[in-house]
């Protein structure tokens, strides 16, 4: 999915394809999505994050055919700005607002995995710890109603998030929203490979649900 | 106010409102006066400066595009040229550091886009006064969260630059941008407008008010207490838009849609209008009622002048019109046809049904008045250079390097490229906070490093050996990556050129980057020129700042890096053993003291050290390589141990060794398995090494023959780590 001012797009599809997926560039205009099993709403600045991160981007057309998809049961990954999107979408509980201390992070960070019920953890297990690239400014994710499932946290507190939370999801596990950048970090070239194993489970759901 | 006074109000001289009335042979009319007084402007004529770049060499076979366009551009190899360019946004970014910053960097992508080329990373290089004076926190501050609020946005990474401090640029900071794109070769596109007939297609933002004489009233005057009351000339920046407008236009060179493209930045719709149309030889009609607008009522002198951002000008065959416009469309940016190529070299522009311009294209460009200003050198030089620092006495070496960790200029830039994406289009192989950058290009197994260096001190004790020295260290940092230095780009940042000797610098430095130029076979494939970087009439110190591009092919799997040593390695030093504080930081921070000469580059030592280091980078034998710079190799082996978490141990025979910015001198970090191999490879490349010392431990120990000096790695490390944020509050 690509909306107007998204960056991470190409990045995301790298990062599938070395991973032996299909992977193609929708824009966020379109309404049909025949043919395609699961989505990944990736980072960037959606509409310039014009009035609130993501809140111009839930009214896309596009965003009809997401949420119908992710009530069908087909996976939906956010990362970053996408994660947003699906907060203002309605389709993860909570929103993510300005980092504790305002200001911007790019950092690797270390995060550990509680809970692999969704499909961006079905390959992970338990207690594992990964490092992975945060990149955001509005990564705080706050949940009053203490609805969401955090299925990721981080190891240290790079941001104020509730319950130190870098992924959210759905109480039926297929919509997952994760603020670091898992598709950063599946080189060891670049860093770190460790971004991998979650988006090979997703992978690996996206062949469960077919 | 009298009709003389206007083009004076414009920053206009009176000689040259006669040569403009001698190119018209009649009174300009308001639009005209306004065209010519921006293109005529310091900032887009380089009148000071033009005779003197002329000296640089800028030939190489793998050259495509030298000076003189939108950006240089180089051949990489199997299709893919590199696109590069380099700019100052000095002095909006004083009057107003967010937006200044920000516009400064939307101008550099447009630069490199307009070639055709995606954009893929940033370097910034920026200084400031002192952080203990608030105004300066407000302007770094302000500085860098223009940086990344434009360029995360915009989303492009900023993956490297550099920070410095000092007092010269307490009323006058320097804020430079520079931008690498990747193209395939048929996607080059130059800024010509094409045959008569092209359709000139304006696409962006709305054209206001924004920015209106910025050219010619902030970047090519000086500061007073006044400098306040010019808000109005900075223009403001909108990443979404130029981010929709990058994806645009590099769709309509894919698609092969555009014959030439101008983008917008100083001096507006005059520039976009004019250079096209004399580059290629071709006069140009102008519709200024067909550009779409911000806000109501301006006239035609102020849509001429805007430098409103996120605007190109594109040059279309009237049947690829259509698919142009819907391309726009697709992108959701407006664009508009605003004008035609005719034969003939006349620019006519009409506005409200009435012409308001018309002039040889080719008068504002080529006609702009050039100046052979006086040189001579400064009078107190030979004086600053017997002002020699005494070192009998040994200092207190542990509190030294704790006291050089501690100064910003030296001390992690950490506060300020977290708040950069420097990670996006998973390019970044060794990023920020090391030497060179190191960036893969996807779908090739090359690699592109670039350094970006400047040194004020220096350049200001010896503007020749400055200068040539710049290259060498920049291209260390480079080599050190495992690249081969293939092109630079120069930020030249002066005082005031109405001052012989601040042309006598300017000149020398420009000597000294060519000669290191010539030396290593670098071509100079563009750069930028900004004057009149003086406060209450006090000038920087010369501080040009150069940008090398290397290639390493292939790309070293492990490449060195900074932060890979481990308590297992040996610390090796190679290249020359020669002591050199002149300008250095040890006299610098510890002494306040500014003298002496600095030595000269010795070339044929530089090419040794190069070619072993790259060697070395390629043969993954030194998992850590580290240039000596800023504060000497007590700060260069600090840094590996801070960022590697790891102490050492070694010994020195003189103190001053320790502190030494002699350039041409790395360290390595080395498994003993490999030591004799690097021993003969450096053997054959003619550079000594020699063996320092291992490291491993808690702290840095240092064996002097005046004693054994010892910093815990901790107190370092929050030392190194806490310099900036503890100033910055």
């Amino acid at each position: 999915m690509v909306f107007p001012g998204s960056n991470c797009e190409h990045d995301v599809v790298h990062a599938l394809q070395l991973l032996g997926a299909d992977a193609e560039i929708v824009w966020h205009r379109e309404t049909d999505l025949a043919g395609i099993d699961a989505v990944v709403l990736p980072g960037g600045f959606a509409h310039g994050d014009a009035l609130r991160t993501g809140a111009i981007a839930r009214f896309s057309p596009v965003m009809e055919t997401v949420k119908a998809m992710a009530e069908s049961g087909a996976p939906v990954l956010g990362i970053c700005n996408g994660f947003q999107i699906l907060c203002e979408a309605g389709l993860l509980s909570g929103a993510l607002i300005a980092n504790r201390d305002l200001a911007f992070i790019c950092r690797m960070v270390e995060v550990e995995v509680i809970d692999t019920n969704t499909v961006l953890t079905a390959a992970a297990t338990v207690g594992q710890r990964l490092r992975i690239p945060l990149n955001s400014y509005e990564g705080n994710w706050v949940d009053p109603s203490e609805t969401g499932r955090h299925v990721i946290r981080y190891t240290d507190d790079p941001n104020g998030s509730q319950h130190q939370a870098a992924a959210v999801a759905n109480s039926a596990g297929n919509v997952v929203g994760i603020m670091p950048h898992p598709e950063r970090a599946t080189e060891a070239l670049l860093g770190s490979e460790d971004g991998r194993v979650l988006l090979e489970g997703f992978l690996g759901s996206v062949s469960a649900n077919v | 106010m009298s009709e003389e006074a206007v083009h004076r109000a414009l920053g206009m001289t009176d000689a040259e409102y006669d040569s403009l009335l001698a190119i018209l042979g009649r009174d300009p009319r308001p639009a005209e006066l306004a065209m010519y007084s921006v293109m005529w402007s310091e900032h887009c004529s380089y009148k000071s400066s033009r005779n003197h770049l002329s000296r640089f060499p800028s030939e190489a076979p793998w050259v495509v595009v030298g000076p003189g366009e939108n950006a240089g551009v180089v051949d990489l190899g199997d299709g893919w040229l590199a696109a590069l360019r380099i700019e100052s946004h000095n002095h909006p970014s004083f009057v107003e550091p967010y937006q200044g910053a920000a516009t400064g960097v939307g101008g550099i992508l447009r630069d490199v886009f307009t070639m055709g080329a995606r954009p893929i990373a940033l370097w910034d290089q920026i200084r400031f006064g002192p952080l203990d004076i608030p105004k300066n926190r407000y302007l770094f501050a302000g500085v860098v969260a223009g940086i990344a609020g434009y360029g995360n946005a915009v989303g492009v990474p900023t993956v490297g630059g550099e920070i410095a401090f000092d007092p010269c640029y307490s009323g006058n900071p320097l804020v430079n941008v520079m931008c690498l794109g990747v193209m395939k070769r048929e996607q080059l596109v130059l800024g010509t407008a094409g045959e008569a007939g092209s359709i000139a297609v304006l696409l962006g933002k709305p054209t206001g008010r924004d920015g209106i004489g910025g050219a010619s009233v902030l970047a090519s005057a000086s500061f007073d207490e006044e400098s306040g009351t010019k808000r109005p000339s900075v223009q403001v920046g909108d990443p979404f838009e130029e981010k929709k407008l990058i994806e645009a236009c590099l769709e309509l060179y894919e698609k092969g849609l555009v014959v030439g493209v101008q983008d917008l930045g100083a001096a507006g719709l005059s520039c976009a209008t004019s250079e096209p149309a004399a580059r290629a030889g071709m006069g140009m009609d102008v519709d200024l009622d067909a550009v779409h607008v911000r806000e109501s009522g301006m006239t035609a002198p102020e849509l001429l002048m805007s430098e409103s951002q996120e605007r190109m000008m594109a040059f279309v065959a009237p049947e690829q019109v259509e698919a142009v416009l819907s391309v726009a469309e697709r992108w959701e940016i407006d664009a508009r046809v605003v004008g035609k190529v005719t034969s003939g070299d006349i620019l006519r522009i009409r506005h409200d049904g009435e012409l308001v311009a018309e002039v040889p294209a080719a008068s504002l460009t080529e006609s702009a008045p050039r100046y052979d200003r006086p040189i001579s050198q400064p009078e107190w030089l030979e004086e600053t250079w017997n002002n020699v620092l005494d070192h009998s006495e040994a200092p207190d070496v542990a509190l030294t390097i704790l006291r050089l960790l501690d100064d910003p200029s030296i001390a992690s830039a950490e506060w300020a490229y977290q708040q950069y994406d420097h990670m996006l289009f998973l390019n970044t192989v060794v990023g920020p906070g090391g030497d060179g950058t190191l960036l893969r290009l996807k779908g090739t197994d090359k690699g592109l490093a670039v350094s970006t260096d400047g040194n004020g001190r220096l350049c200001l004790l010896d503007p020749f050996r400055g200068g040539e020295r710049l290259v060498y260290e920049a291209a260390l940092n480079v080599a050190v990556t495992g690249a081969n230095p293939m092109a630079l780009v120069d930020n030249l940042n002066f005082g005031n050129p109405e001052k012989p000797e601040v042309m006598w610098q300017f000149r020398q430095c420009i000597e000294g980057i060519s000669a290191a130029c010539e030396h290593l076979g670098v071509p100079v494939v563009g750069g930028n020129v900004s004057f009149y970087n003086e406060t209450d009439g006090i000038d920087i110190h010369p501080t040009p700042v150069v940008g090398l591009l290397g290639k390493a092919e292939p790309i070293p799997l492990r490449p060195p890096r900074i932060d890979a040593a481990t308590d297992d390695m040996e610390l090796w030093l190679f290249g020359p053993d020669v002591i050199d504080l002149a300008g250095s930081s040890f006299e610098w921070v510890l002494h306040g003291h500014l003298g002496g000469r600095p030595t000269a580059a010795d070339p044929s030592v530089a090419s040794a050290v190069l070619d072993l280091a790259i060697r070395l980078a390629g043969s993954g034998m030194t998992p850590v390589l580290h240039d000596i710079s800023d504060g000497g190799l007590a700060v260069a082996v600090a840094e590996v141990c801070i960022r590697s978490g790891v102490g050492a141990e070694l010994e020195v025979s003189d103190w001053r060794d320790l502190f030494s910015e002699a350039p041409h001198r790395m360290i390595a970090g080395v498994l003993p398995a490999n030591a004799e191999s690097i021993q003969s490879l450096a053997q054959d490349a003619g550079v000594t090494a020699t063996k320092l010392g291992t490291f491993g431990g808690e702290h840095i120990e240092i064996r002097t023959p005046d004693g054994e000096h010892v910093v815990a790695l901790a107190t370092a490390t929050s030392t190194y780590h806490d310099a900036i944020p503890r100033r910055m509050g």
